[in-house]
């Protein structure tokens, strides 16, 4: 418990999973400026491998990729890290892709491009409930 | 297009005719075919039946008249070999033995004459007063005494009335002599004028010089043919009967029966029109024909008018077919515009969110004390701000193009159409009151619930009212919504009197990518994805519109069969 509320004190640390590189880019730009500690990575492979360094709190990660599924990626993610929250971004269109994967555990999603003000909301959100 | 119309016109025609050719030939052939066999065969035993009642009539006769005549002679030579020639010479005798005859036979015997043989009438009882007539010269007695018996034929002799002679020839003392009978010619005349059959059936009889024997009951020329055929062929038909049908001089069809009486010496005819003879036969005949006909007529009109029917039905249901097709094709032509469309949405999507989140990071960094003080800062923020608008037109775009393409959240759900109408009025009411646009709303209301997707219907009439809005912005109007049942159909109508669509347009409008609206303010995507939408759902979706006289826009949709209870 003592734990949880220490990351609501400390910095938020992000994992950016997305393969368009522009995108993954300024959004931890942005993200860092608004207080959290961003890590981007631009493929499946590469988020699984960096998750395994790192305590993330939080993952956002891109449903659609090349490399993997996004839902794949997911699963791995909930399996290896329950208690670290998943938001998901999909295209316009793919909800059904992002209602599969609140099945499997995902926080919750956001259709791309979003506001960023909704996706720092919902950051926080899935910090507080923790999972 | 004429000339397709003009070919399928052909074509049907064609298939009309062929049909009822078919139908025709199916139907009345075997009919007329078998009517023709029953007739013929008919005609043929009836033909056969009425011979042979006519030679069983005339055979018949031919016997009694035979039978009449031998009766006749034998009498008279019972009388010649009975008694001898003095007792006969004695006329009160003879005269007693005359009216014995009569009494027996009635009067067929006229008179009897007892004749020498130099022709000179010894004795004489009869009516008429010929006393000692000398017959030496005539033809009869020289017949009568080369003979035992003889037969004349019929003449007037010296009476002066139509009579024949029966003649014996006897001898007393070595010296022939002749006792001769005349019989009555209306007695004789009788057996063959009972003869009678139909309206022109008759008989008579003829000589061998073709000449009257007894009296016709019509007029006619023995000497012609065909009477003169028979006597000469009458060795054909000795005991028998002959039969031939010829036509007469006025062209009518004559049946001749022919028979040979006294030897060979007489001719019995007896004739009638084939008309008469076969009127049943005729009558049947017409009859028949008049069925048949009358049959034959009623198959034509049914044929006609059932074929008329089937062609029609062929007719419609090929210009179903052929919408079906138009809208599969259109169906399809949406659907591949579709995908094209969700494919290049998607392409797009990233650049746009990168290039905002780009603007995004500008603003941040704007917000940092380096650039509060920069004197240009509200015309970054201008800029920025520019550059979001558009990257959000940006994402309404591809949200179209991805609702086109049909992946937008479309979970059937139960809608009150009245409710969802109600509630876009009310989001459409202020810009309505800029445009100058007057609302009015005509619901039927307890509309039964509909199974669509809400997200899609409430797009498809936002984009009909927001159309219908564009239009009128200009001059204003009236929006009028109304909403019905028609059947099985819930019906909505948004209309305006804007300025109209003009023809050209009209059969366009649906169509991807179609737009009248100036460049950039329109994507000319809503009604085709308005169109797909309602076609989904298993609805309509027409346009009615003239140039100045506003547009109707039309859309159906089905009621679903299952539902038990109205929505409430």
């Amino acid at each position: 418990m003592a734990d949880r509320d220490n990351h609501r004190e400390k910095t938020i640390k992000v994992l950016l999973v997305d393969d368009e590189v522009g995108f993954a880019d300024i959004l931890a730009k942005r993200l860092g400026k608004r207080g959290m500690a961003v890590t981007p990575v631009y493929t499946g492979t590469e988020a699984i491998q960096t998750i395994r360094k790192n305590d993330f709190h939080v993952a956002v990660l891109d449903l659609k990729m090349e490399d993997m599924d996004g839902i794949e990626v997911l699963k791995i993610f909930k399996k290896a890290y329950p208690e670290m929250a998943v938001i998901m971004l999909t295209g316009h269109g793919s909800e059904q892709a992002a209602k599969e994967g609140i099945q499997y555990g995902a926080f919750d999603y956001l259709t791309k491009p979003c506001e960023l003000e909704d996706l720092v909301k919902k950051i926080h959100q899935a910090t507080h409930q923790g999972r | 297009m004429n000339q397709n119309k003009g070919m399928h016109n052909g074509y049907y025609y064609s298939l009309t005719r062929n049909m009822l050719l078919v139908i025709i030939l199916v139907a009345i052939m075997p009919m007329i075919v078998v009517s023709s066999i029953i007739l013929y065969e008919f005609d043929v035993s009836y033909h056969e039946k009425v011979h042979a009642h006519l030679e069983e009539l005339v055979l018949k006769h031919k016997h009694n008249i035979d039978g009449f005549l031998k009766q006749k002679l034998g009498d008279i030579r019972l009388l010649g070999k009975t008694f001898s020639y003095e007792e006969l010479k004695n006329e009160s005798f003879l005269r007693n033995r005359l009216e014995l005859l009569q009494e027996i036979y009635g009067p067929v015997f006229v008179d009897l004459g007892v004749i020498n043989a130099r022709g000179l009438q010894m004795a004489y009882a009869g009516p008429f007063k010929l006393g000692k007539a000398l017959y030496s010269n005539a033809r009869w007695f020289q017949m009568a005494m080369k003979s035992d018996y003889f037969k004349s034929d019929v003449f007037l002799g010296l009476r002066g009335l139509p009579h024949f002679i029966i003649a014996v020839r006897e001898s007393w003392n070595g010296e022939p002599w002749i006792l001769r009978a005349t019989v009555d010619f209306v007695a004789f005349n009788n057996l063959v004028e009972n003869i009678r059959l139909g309206e022109t059936g008759f008989a008579f009889i003829l000589n061998r010089k073709g000449e009257f024997q007894t009296k016709p009951l019509f007029d006619l020329i023995p000497t012609k043919e065909p009477y003169t055929d028979f006597l000469k062929d009458s060795k054909k038909f000795q005991d028998g009967v002959r039969i031939i049908e010829r036509e007469d001089d006025s062209g009518n069809k004559v049946i001749y029966v022919a028979a040979l009486l006294k030897h060979g010496d007489w001719l019995l005819v007896y004739q009638q029109r084939a008309s008469d003879a076969f009127s049943d036969l005729k009558r049947t005949l017409r009859t028949t024909i008049a069925i048949v006909l009358f049959a034959s007529l009623c198959i034509m009109v049914i044929a006609f008018i059932l074929s008329k029917r089937m062609v029609n039905r062929v007719a419609l249901a090929d210009q179903e077919k052929e919408m079906i097709s138009e809208q599969v094709i259109e169906t399809g032509k949406l659907a591949s515009v579709g995908e094209l469309a969700a494919g290049i949405a998607h392409e797009i999507n990233n650049p746009v969110a990168i290039m905002m989140e780009e603007a995004g990071w500008i603003e941040d960094l704007l917000e940092e004390e380096d650039f509060k003080e920069r004197e240009n800062l509200s015309e970054f923020k201008r800029a920025l701000e520019q550059i979001r608008t558009q990257g959000r037109r940006c994402k309404e775009i591809t949200h179209k193009l991805l609702s086109f393409a049909r992946k937008t959240d479309s979970r059937i759900q139960d809608v009150q159409i009245n409710d969802l109408v109600e509630e876009l009025i009310a989001l459409s009411a202020q810009r309505a009151k800029f445009a100058n646009v007057d609302i009015n709303i005509n619901l039927q209301r307890d509309l039964r619930m509909i199974k669509v997707s809400q997200a899609e219907l409430q797009q498809v009439m936002l984009n009909l009212i927001n159309n219908a809005l564009d239009e009128m912005e200009k001059s204003g109007g009236t929006l009028k919504v109304s909403s019905a049942l028609e059947g099985d159909y819930i019906v909505v109508e948004v209309a305006d009197n804007g300025p109209g669509i003009p023809e050209a347009n009209l059969a366009r409008i649906f169509d991807p990518f179609f737009t009248t609206k100036p460049v950039g303010k329109g994507t000319g995507l809503g009604l085709s994805i308005c169109y797909g939408i309602i076609k989904k759902m298993g609805g309509d979706i027409e346009v009615r519109s003239a140039v100045d006289a506003g547009a109707t826009f039309r859309v159906k949709i089905p009621i679903p069969e299952d539902e038990e209870q109205p929505g409430n």
